[in-house]
């Protein structure tokens, strides 16, 4: 039987070849486009929401002969993505939305839904790469190192990969731009996407004030107490931020000062030389493992920004409960932010981070 | 493959074909005074009085737009306009809930630009505007209604109005009536002059005819202020080259729907009754919306519980049957109908409603090709909707 496959089709260049592809390999594909954000209305706004990137997908559909749809996910979209970033900022944490948008709504909500429909996969424009093993499907990274997305792709379990079809996981960024050219897809130029997706002008102070209004406090230095500043809103600063300080007084020594903590509890923001942002133990929870689950103790590669490089560190796990100890320097690293662990190209698994501390 | 989205559009009468292509190959702009002009002309005005013929007005009345659209927006926002010209005080727009988006977004841009005073007519559980809500409506205030515009029949549910005791209550009151008759031409008999309204809206592609061409039959006194303005070819109320083979393919296209009108809607609510009781034997908890015996005699329409109309819309889709969930929008993000929503449907009812509607070329085989796939399609869709239930 051919398989049948959604592709999910965000009107961007990548998942337009994805599309592609597929097509090629003989697999039965529908074409689907998420809606994400709830827009009525029209062009104007980047990112992958509007009705110009639905349109742009579609005709990338019809150019290649497979049936599209649109889904609403809206709502599931507001509550697990957009809810939750803003609910996460007001507690003091840096969440990464593109994961939890993978984790909630791409393989976990559309991913349901097409296999109930009666779909056997997904497929998406992401550059990583699954490899079949006896033990059961592994996520590796994409062999295009700039483009790699595994860390944004490191919420998928076994199962939810078992469903998942990575068509550009072995090929680079330009061969994927050359080839929407020669296929004639009308997405070939079309510039990458890089802000997140529902605050289309980059301005996530500006959203944030937006939802959770004025929360003003003060800015300390971590050492003495003293107090060195005003801020509108804790929710405005990440562990390790250096600019928008505003500082009043400069150190003596001229010593730029960072985001080394904040405190949403008495509206604090905590600010200390770039030697105090240094992590060397982590904690997390939500755990989930890419592969099989490992031993208790092992050792590892560890990453915690989409494209950061991964550093050598040592992990242990009990009962869903992740520590990594960091063998290489690591810097600034906030509660909220997913830490993804590797083996070589290989991704074991993610956390969430709770906590972090010097040794 | 299954075609039963015949409300959407229809299919092209030999008839309307023929007399479209053979204008195709001429050259003559009808407003032109030589002889290529006249005989563009000529084909122009034969057109609109067949078209007249076909509807029960007179030659004068029809003025050609580029479709039901077109019309629509010329009618409310014409109406409208000329209405407060005459008497600034008549700002009341009374409109039934259940409107095409052509008539509701040009009376809801009236309110917002136009100082109108939008007043929605609630409807029953069918989906009808009953005569004395109309009356009610204009016993709040019997001197400010600027027109009143209400459909002979729904395109979604397919529910047919009492228009002809509408029109007689907005006389009483010596205001205007138009309705958007784009479904019930060449299904129902529909006649201008009979029915005593000031306008009236159709379109071609939904008798047989192209897309892109309709008319607006109105009164020949009836003040009407133009949207398009420029060379004035339509009684000076709309403007723009007239699209003669377009209007010679229309002309044909209604004289067949309407000679054949009753043989036709006799045929197509046997189909009609044939799949409606067909869906209830092999789906019993689906539930048929609108009125079950005053209908479009094509219209079928149906709400299936646990489903979402997109799921099931997209599984028979995938088996060749083409059916529609009623409510398209631009971008193709489904909403629920704002016509089950005034019905009283809750949301969940609404998104799970599929239309399917017969037209010249539907036979018997097109119910037992939807009735073969359809339990197990539901079947599908309901576990679907199972799992985009909000955790
Ligand atoms: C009731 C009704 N009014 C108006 C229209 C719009 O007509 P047209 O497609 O010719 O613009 C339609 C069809 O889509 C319709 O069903």
């Amino acid at each position: 039987m051919t398989k049948k496959v959604v592709a999910a089709m965000s009107g961007g260049v990548d998942s337009s070849v994805a599309a592609a592809r597929l097509v090629d390999q003989g697999y039965d594909v529908v074409g689907v486009h998420l809606a994400l954000a709830k827009v009525k209305g029209h062009a104007g706004g980047k990112g992958c929401c509007t009705l110009d990137d639905a349109r742009d997908a579609r005709r990338v559909a019809d150019r290649l002969g497979i049936a599209f749809y649109i889904w609403d996910v809206s709502e599931e979209f507001q509550q697990e993505v957009i809810e939750n970033f803003i609910s996460e900022y007001a507690q003091g944490r840096t969440p990464n939305p593109c994961v939890r948008c993978n984790e909630k709504i791409k393989f976990q909500a559309v991913l349901e839904r097409s296999l109930a429909l009666g779909f056997d996969a997904v497929a998406t424009g992401h550059y990583a790469q699954i490899f079949e093993t006896p033990n059961g499907p592994t996520l590796h990274r994409a062999i295009d190192n700039k483009k790699d997305q595994s860390y944004v792709l490191s919420v998928l379990n076994q199962e939810q990969l078992s469903h998942t079809i990575l068509p550009l996981g072995n090929s680079v960024k330009p061969d994927i731009r050359k080839e929407a050219e020669e296929r004639g897809l009308i997405t070939a130029a079309k510039p990458d996407s890089h802000d997140i997706c529902f605050i289309p002008d980059g301005d996530t102070a500006g959203f944030l004030h937006n939802k959770l209004g004025q929360e003003p406090g003060k800015i300390v230095d971590v050492e003495t107490g003293e107090e060195l500043g005003k801020h509108d809103g804790v929710f405005e600063f990440t562990i390790g931020q250096r600019k928008g300080l505003h500082l009043e007084k400069p150190r003596p020594d001229r010593s730029p000062r960072y985001v080394v903590g904040t405190d949403t509890k008495s509206k604090t923001v905590m600010v200390g030389l770039a030697s105090m942002l240094r992590v060397d133990v982590v904690t997390a929870t939500n755990l989930i493992w890419c592969g099989p689950t490992p031993d208790s103790q092992f050792d590892c590669t560890a990453q915690v920004r989409a494209h950061s490089n991964a550093l050598k560190a040592k992990a242990f796990h009990k009962d869903g409960n992740l520590t990594v100890e960091f063998l290489e320097p690591l810097n600034g690293l906030a509660p909220g932010q997913t830490i993804t662990l590797y083996d070589n190209t290989r991704v074991i698994g993610s956390g969430t981070v709770v906590t972090t501390s010097r040794s | 493959m299954t075609y039963l989205d015949h409300a959407a559009t229809t299919p092209m009468l030999a008839e309307a074909i023929a007399a479209l292509s053979a204008e195709l190959a001429q050259v003559g702009n009808p407003s032109s005074l030589h002889a290529s002009g006249r005989r563009a002309r000529k084909v122009v005005e034969e057109s609109r009085e067949k078209i007249a013929a076909a509807i029960g007005a007179r030659p004068i009345e029809v003025i050609f737009t580029g479709g039901g659209t077109e019309s629509n927006n010329l009618a409310v926002k014409g109406l409208y306009w000329a209405a407060r010209k005459k008497d600034i005080n008549k700002k009341r727009i009374l409109v039934s809930a259940v409107e095409h988006h052509a008539v509701l977004d040009p009376v809801m841009w009236l309110g917002e630009h136009e100082e109108a005073t939008v007043e929605i007519l609630p409807v029953d559980n069918y989906g009808r505007v009953l005569p004395e809500t109309l009356r009610k409506a204009f016993e709040k205030n019997p001197h400010d209604v600027a027109l009143v515009s209400v459909m002979w029949a729904n395109n979604e549910v397919g529910t047919i109005q009492p228009i002809a005791e509408l029109v007689k209550i907005a006389h009483e009151y010596k205001t205007v009536f138009h309705s958007d008759a784009v479904q019930a031409v060449g299904c129902l008999e529909v006649h201008f002059q009979n029915t005593g309204l000031d306008a009236l809206t159709f379109t071609g592609h939904k008798v047989g005819g192209p897309q892109g061409v309709g008319a607006l039959i109105a009164k020949r006194d009836l003040e009407l202020t133009p949207l398009l303005h420029g060379g004035g070819q339509e009684r000076d109320v709309r403007s723009g080259t007239l699209d003669a083979p377009a209007i010679a393919g229309f002309a044909a296209a209604i004289t067949t729907a309407v000679s054949q009108r009753v043989a036709r809607a006799n045929r197509l609510s046997l189909l009609r009754k044939d799949l409606i009781q067909k869906v209830q034997e092999n789906v019993p908890d689906a539930v048929l919306n609108g009125d079950p015996e005053n209908r479009l005699p094509g219209n079928v329409h149906f709400s299936f519980k646990g489903c979402e109309g997109d799921a099931l819309l997209m599984l028979l889709d995938a088996q060749g049957i083409e059916c529609s969930t009623g409510s398209a929008c631009s971008a193709g993000i489904p909403q629920p109908s704002h016509v089950l929503i005034a019905m009283g449907k809750d949301e969940t009812t609404a998104r799970s409603s599929l239309r399917f509607s017969f037209g010249s070329t539907s036979t018997h085989d097109d119910v037992d090709s939807v009735i073969q796939v359809l339990p197990a399609i539901v079947e599908r869709a309901k576990r679907a909707g199972k799992t985009m239930v909000k955790k």
